[in-house]
């Protein structure tokens, strides 16, 4: 009986891999055809690593991907910083006026339709150049901007929870001990939620990575980034070094989450370590 | 009531020009007022408890003194300066805080050499002064290791050793033991006071346990609802409570109110009729005669016997309705002939004693100092 009904859990473990995992691994193993049509096997000269070879001489892929890794890391950067302060101010200042309107508006970009989201900084960026001629055309710098403004809400939402956590008497402590209140922030709140703050850089990065409906909105000429870039590559129909490229962006995905899981595994592992420890009974 | 008077003049004269002076200090929280008009002296030096149930606005106090609230009116001077307007971060006191609060980021060394880097203190004389401290809360050799690696006893030395490294002018401690099992609790309660005698530091201690108020305590504030009833040493507190509910609050005790029939300089009469008798009280009393009032007997002042004791005031009978043997003492619940219960207390000094049992009829008989008089 047993038996038997691990193996009815086995083969749905196996059909649900298949189903979301199945269209990836096609992917990847055309990636290795050596046809220059999509959906033909080349099995006499494939595997190959051309496309690969292709896809590194390719200056505009290679420069529209420095762009995106450059915006993703510089939204991050600014996502993470008005992030927490926006948390910090939300979880410690809790009798401020307006302060439901703040925590309605600053994660409100998360639920808000992206094409309204994009819309509305694409106005907005007209509007500011024609009455104060800043930004001069749409660039890198609106991007950054425009994802920076979707990215922070997540990072509000994580670092937020984080500082529920994080209890006041030790902020408390650390001024009564002679920490000014800035000093209080950065050796004591900030390293407590030092963990969300990664995730929050991570999860930012991510969504402005692979983000689409924003960046097409906000972009200009000479500021393709990867996700446009293949978009439109798709649209002229679908070439074999976009396989390739595909593969490599899943790679480093699948490293990227790897890392963030045994990150998580780790501290969990740790947390009940210490959970463990004030439970043992005193001596 | 007279004595009480004289009794904590010569306290306050005892213990010299007051170090830390609370003066009208209220707190509001919108409409509730957590704290009510509270003005004290403490002496240098001392150990002060302040003794309350919760939500009787103890800690909201020693938040204010520690610089976490500030007052709505009233102002809070240490060593004749006033700091009501000083930031925590620059006051000359330091806090306990009741869940110790030791950031769990850094090692045992770290935490309490924290506050001396705050102050600028030199490396080296930093980690001789957390090295001193350590040994002096008994944890030479946990430098190295972090909160989480710690027993509740150790961290809560921990704690002390943090708040005590800056030497502050005063110490407040938000219920310092309230922590600990009751073995580890008796034990710290004789160091804490122990290292207090050592550095000279005054102590502010809040606590709801009026044991841990008793033991530590030279001077105990009762609170209730935002004000002080009572300031006095434990022994003031205990002997004579100035009202029923620091009678009540504090040990055990039997409360019945009477009229006073009968008032004398010397002496009072009243008339009790949950005893069914007169009660004679050997001191006068600061109320009218014929007034109503409250009369505090404590169960351990209460003598028992099988015979009818000689005299005519403070002879009660009745029949013993529950035992309860604690080993060094035994408390009896007796039944009056009028429905009354009365608690006694008595020690067990014989070891092979005929013990009274249930249903016995006894006579209870106290001294005529044994009763307080509360008029509130």
């Amino acid at each position: 009986m047993k038996q038997k009904r691990s193996l009815v859990v086995l083969s749905a473990m196996c059909f649900g891999f298949v189903f979301l995992y199945l269209p990836l691994l096609m992917m990847i193993i055309y990636s290795f055809n050596a046809s220059r049509l999509v959906t033909v096997w080349d099995s006499a000269h494939s595997p190959t690593l051309a496309w690969y070879r292709e896809l590194w001489t390719n200056e505009e892929i290679l420069s529209a991907a420095k762009l995106s890794f450059k915006i993703a890391a510089l939204n991050a950067v600014g996502a993470v910083i008005l992030g927490t302060l926006a948390a910090f101010s939300l979880e410690r200042y809790t009798r401020f006026r307006g302060r439901t309107i703040f925590a309605l508006l600053t994660t409100a970009p998360m639920v808000l339709p992206e094409v309204i989201t994009g819309l509305s900084l694409l106005l907005l960026f007209v509007a500011l150049q024609q009455l104060f001629g800043w930004p001069s055309g749409r660039d890198a710098t609106t991007i950054t901007i425009s994802h920076i403004t979707f990215s922070m809400a997540y990072v509000v939402v994580v670092v937020q929870s984080r500082l529920a956590t994080v209890d006041r008497a030790l902020e408390e402590a650390a001024m009564d001990l002679g920490a000014r209140p800035w000093k209080v922030f950065f050796l004591i709140t900030l390293p407590l939620i030092a963990p969300a703050i990664a995730s929050g850089w991570v999860l930012s990065f991510i969504l402005s990575w692979d983000d689409i409906v924003i960046t097409s909105f906000v972009s200009g000429p000479g500021s393709t980034t990867l996700p446009q870039l293949v978009f439109s590559k798709v649209r002229l129909g679908v070439s074999p070094d976009i396989n390739a490229l595909a593969t490599i962006l899943v790679a480093g995905v699948s490293v990227g989450v790897m890392l963030l899981g045994l990150g998580m595994v780790h501290r969990d592992r740790r947390k009940n370590r210490e959970a463990r420890a004030v439970l043992v009974p005193e001596s | 009531m007279t004595l009480e008077v004289t009794r904590q003049q010569t306290d306050s004269h005892s213990v010299g020009s007051p170090y830390v002076r609370l003066d009208g200090l209220t707190k509001k929280f919108g409409d509730f007022t957590a704290v009510k008009e509270v003005s004290l002296d403490i002496a240098r030096g001392e150990i002060f408890c302040l003794l309350g149930g919760s939500g009787c606005g103890k800690t909201t106090l020693l938040r204010m003194l520690a610089g976490f609230e500030a007052p709505t009116t009233g102002s809070i001077f240490i060593d004749g300066v006033d700091v009501t307007q000083v930031p925590p971060y620059e006051r000359p006191v330091n806090m306990m805080f009741q869940s110790y609060a030791l950031f769990p980021h850094m090692t045992v060394a770290q935490n309490v050499a924290f506050g001396l880097y705050q102050d600028g203190v030199s490396k080296d004389e930093a980690r001789d002064r957390v090295a001193d401290i350590l040994g002096l809360v008994r944890l030479g050799g946990y430098e190295k290791r972090k909160p989480h690696q710690l027993s509740g006893g150790e961290r809560q030395r921990v704690a002390l050793a943090r708040s005590l490294v800056k030497r502050p002018k005063l110490l407040l401690l938000d219920e310092p033991l309230g922590a600990l099992d009751k073995k580890l609790r008796e034990h710290t309660q004789f160091e804490l006071v122990n290292i207090q005698n050592i550095l000279g530091v005054t102590f502010i201690i809040v606590t709801h346990d009026q044991e841990e108020a008793m033991t530590l305590g030279t001077r105990i504030g009762v609170m209730r609802a935002g004000e002080i009833l009572q300031i006095g040493s434990p022994t003031d507190i205990y002997e004579f409570p100035n009202s029923r509910y620091v009678a009540d609050f504090i040990g055990s005790v039997n409360l019945v109110e009477g009229r006073l029939v009968e008032d004398e300089p010397g002496h009072v009469r009243i008339d009790c009729p949950q005893f069914g008798c007169t009660v004679f009280v050997d001191h006068g009393v600061s109320a009218p005669a014929d007034s109503i009032v409250s009369v505090a007997i404590r169960p351990e002042k209460i003598q028992i016997s099988r015979e009818c004791p000689e005299g005519a005031d403070n002879v009660v009978s009745g029949t013993i309705t529950g035992i309860a043997y604690l080993g060094d003492v035994s408390r009896y619940l007796v039944t009056l002939a009028t429905g009354a219960v009365v608690r006694v207390t008595l020690p067990n000094i014989f070891r092979h004693e005929t013990r009274l049992t249930i249903e016995d009829a006894v006579w209870l008989s106290w001294h005529g100092s044994a009763a307080v008089v509360v008029t509130r």
